[in-house]
């Protein structure tokens, strides 16, 4: 047993899948002798041998079509965004061929694309996204986006063995700051498709992911100390598809539902949740949906204005506020 | 002296209401043209109030944390130039309360205060603005502005929305409210009921308080468990639900008693009591299949008839009473049947059964012949539609045909099956070819039965 950050927890993870399947390969810029830019696949070059683990031109593209054409061939790559702002440099060739591969031609495309993603770290507005709606939007592709350290692990594993394209979307922030004990000898694997309950509560109810995971456990203790209110927090781990289910039966217990991403928020992924819980348990709410998303703004540079545009604990525990009293 | 208003502000087009988070001034505090004298809380943006002119506090009408809508007077202020006063116009605050000129136009009504969470006060103190007072308050107008969950419960229990007190922002009534209502609703003064007549909250259900006990000397008292509790609530439940009725039929075992002797050894050898009871339970699970009707349960006013056959099977504990359940009954023989029987009842007694081996019950089996009890007349285990009493199962005294045609007694062994059933969905007849059904596949059981 070993304390194990999030960030080690994913490079244990691709240790594991390159170890255990000779088809798996990394792609990706620097990633090799440099380790990467967040040194995740640091080391990972002297095991495996530079046929395994490969370094690529600045070129997103390429990256993604180099791993598709793999995939077909019967490999399964995973490219390394250096970040995961640049997977918008690949879009076309992602969305318009890797996601409808298996549609158009019956084709299995089982490729992973991984990156940082996320602020907190005053990035400003080329480090720091948090693309996921884009991407929700394109049929054929699932997204993970894991919060904990057991998870990060258990689903870049689950990503890898999947048959389809997979987007895994680490959060730079978490990278050293999170740690948990996990086994190395353990086999963890994540479904993908499946949420988490991160926090029991019968008050209401927090759905969200990633980084915010912590942000909204963090405010539920605050609401659960200063207010007595017993908050619920759903991890939901994976974003495409998403599990209706978990949130449904969260929706059916609390009756009050608050929604929480980093994503800006027009047409981010609280909307689509807000739709599907008036289509499937309108009748069960006791208070309208809301949410608490960064602003609709590219993310700034300067501190304070990252800090005002990000959501915080203090609005996660104002808006959890406001709907315990509606 | 003249006294000047100031009310909530409009912080957007779309927005009716405003949550009063801090109040920056306090009564007596004399405050210049301009300065802030109160917080409002928006999704992101906590947004001061200036004071509209200068002056002295003088009243302060809405509490930190209260919610109203916009226009809302929520404090006067003393000014020295009376004339000041001439048009005191409830005109918004002179600064357009600083939206943010950033992009997002916060929306979302606003949040609470962080100050200790006030109860939302049921009535607010602020008087809603005259002009519209003629037709219903802002607060009559909020409620009935009820959330989807409140409307549901309000049209499922029947009840008035307008009487039950709200808790909620500006006296909205919220999910507790209405179970707080319908909790304490037996004494309520509920709407006017007939002289003498129980009261008729929830649903039209009447409650009937219970008589006044009292404990005599030398009794023991006991606080009902939790198991006692819910198996209290559910009998009551039961009764009021369905409308019960009872048919019997008589059994002639002597055909099975046969079978059992002589499978037993071969069933005590793979682990398994071979049980009169484990006939009884195949018999139903194979006719559940012909009687959809008793294989249901009711839903508003559908009929649901289940697809499975899950038997539930009542066993008695020294602490009380658990029914848990074979799941797909109709698939398992004999021997699997037998099995899971022991299985359930030993794990019951042991404590060892998972909470979904009690639930998803269709059909529900109780054996009170077990003690000698001739008939049973069982209370149904909701939401089924029937459950089966098994009675003692005995030797006596019979009308037989004898041989040359003639009748004659003969020693039978004979028990009856009870069953209650609820008549709203199940006719006499369904429940009666149901119980002629079981009886001749217990008559004609096939001797080979595995």
């Amino acid at each position: 047993m070993s304390e194990t950050t999030y960030l080690e927890a994913i490079r244990a993870g691709l240790a594991e899948e390159l170890a255990r399947d000779e088809t798996v390969l990394l792609l990706g810029e620097d990633i090799g002798s440099y380790g990467g830019a967040f040194k995740v696949t640091e080391g990972l070059l002297d095991r495996f041998g530079a046929g395994r683990v490969i370094d690529t031109p600045i070129a997103e593209t390429a990256i993604v079509g180099a791993a598709a054409g793999a995939a077909h061939m019967g490999f399964r790559p995973v490219c390394e965004m250096q970040f995961i702002d640049f997977l918008s440099c690949a879009y076309s060739i992602l969305t318009n061929y890797v996601a409808t591969a298996r549609y158009r031609a019956d084709l299995s495309t089982p490729m992973v694309i991984r990156g940082p993603s996320g602020g907190f770290v005053r990035g400003g507005p080329f480090h720091s996204q948090n693309p996921e709606a884009a991407y929700l939007h394109t049929p054929g592709l699932k997204i993970v986006a894991p919060a904990t350290a057991r998870d990060a692990k258990g689903l870049i594993k689950a990503a890898i063995r999947d048959d389809d394209p997979v987007l895994y979307f680490e959060h730079k922030y978490l990278y050293r700051r999170i740690k948990e004990t996990l086994d190395p000898a353990e086999e963890v694997l994540t479904p993908i498709g499946s949420a988490r309950l991160a926090r029991e509560g019968g008050d209401l109810s927090v759905v969200t992911y990633s980084a915010m995971v912590h942000k909204a456990v963090e405010a539920a203790e605050r609401l659960e100390r200063e207010d007595g209110l017993a908050v619920e927090v759903i991890d939901l781990r994976t974003l495409a598809p998403l599990d209706d289910a978990a949130i449904v039966a969260s929706v059916k217990k609390t009756n009050r539902v608050l929604l929480v991403h980093e994503d800006t928020r027009t047409g981010g992924l609280a909307a689509e949740i807000t739709a599907r819980i008036n289509e499937q348990c309108f009748e069960w709410l006791d208070a309208p949906v809301r949410r608490v998303c960064a602003h609709d703004v590219p993310l700034p540079y300067a501190p304070p204005l990252e800090d005002w545009v990000l959501p915080q604990t203090e609005d996660i525990v104002k808006a959890c506020r406001w709907l315990a009293a509606y | 002296m003249g006294r000047i208003d100031v009310v909530m502000p409009q912080m957007g087009e779309s927005i009716a209401e405003g949550t009063l988070s801090r109040w920056l001034k306090q009564v007596g505090d004399t405050v210049k043209r301009d300065e802030p004298i109160f917080e409002i809380s928006t999704d992101k943006v906590d947004a001061e109030i200036p004071a509209p002119t200068a002056g002295v506090l003088a009243e302060v009408l809405v509490k930190e944390g209260e919610t109203v809508p916009v226009q809302t007077v929520v404090a006067r202020l003393e000014t020295d130039a009376a004339a000041a006063a001439s048009a005191p116009a409830a005109s918004p605050p002179a600064a357009e309360a600083p939206a943010p000129a950033s992009p997002p136009p916060p929306p979302p009504p606003p949040s609470r205060a962080a100050a200790p969470p006030p109860a939302p006060a049921p009535a607010p103190a602020a008087p809603a603005p005259a002009a519209a007072s003629a037709v219903e308050t802002a607060e009559e107008r909020l409620k009935r502005r009820s959330t989807p969950l409140v409307r549901r419960m309000v049209a499922e229990h029947g009840l008035d929305l307008g009487a039950i007190p709200g808790t909620g922002m500006a006296g909205r009534v919220t999910k507790n409210d209405v179970l707080a209502f319908m909790e304490r609703a037996p004494s309520a003064p509920a709407p006017a009921p007939a002289a003498g007549a129980p009261a008729q909250p929830a649903g039209g259900v009447a409650v009937i308080p219970g008589p006044v006990v009292e404990p005599w000397e030398g009794d023991r008292i006991e606080s009902w468990s939790r198991i006692r509790k819910l198996t209290a609530d559910h009998m009551i439940m039961s009764r009021r639900v369905s409308p019960h009725v009872q048919s019997l039929i008589e059994i002639d075992y002597t055909r099975i008693v046969g079978i059992r002797a002589r499978k037993k050894a071969e069933f005590a050898s793979r682990g398994v009591n071979l049980t009169y009871l484990a006939f009884i339970a195949k018999a139903v699970a194979d006719n559940l299949r012909k009687h959809p009707s008793l294989n249901a349960a009711v839903m508003g006013e559908s009929t649901i008839f289940r697809h499975e056959i899950n038997l539930g099977i009542a066993v008695a504990l020294d602490w009380g009473l658990i029914v848990p359940v074979i799941r797909r009954a109709d698939e398992l023989a004999l021997l699997g049947m037998a099995r899971a029987i022991q299985d359930l009842a030993g794990r019951a007694r042991d404590k060892k059964l998972s909470p979904d081996e009690v639930q998803k019950g269709t059909f529900t089996i109780t054996n009170p012949g077990g003690f000698g009890t001739v008939v049973g007349l069982p209370i149904i285990n909701q939401p089924q539609a029937a459950i089966l009493a098994v009675g003692s199962i005995e030797k006596r005294p019979a009308v037989v045909t004898l041989p040359d045609g003639t009748d004659g007694l003969g020693v039978r062994t004979l028990g009856y099956l009870s069953m209650s059933f609820d008549h709203r969905i199940v006719d006499g007849a369904d429940a009666d070819r149901f119980l002629a059904d079981v009886k001749r596949t217990l008559h004609a059981y096939p001797d080979d039965a595995s």
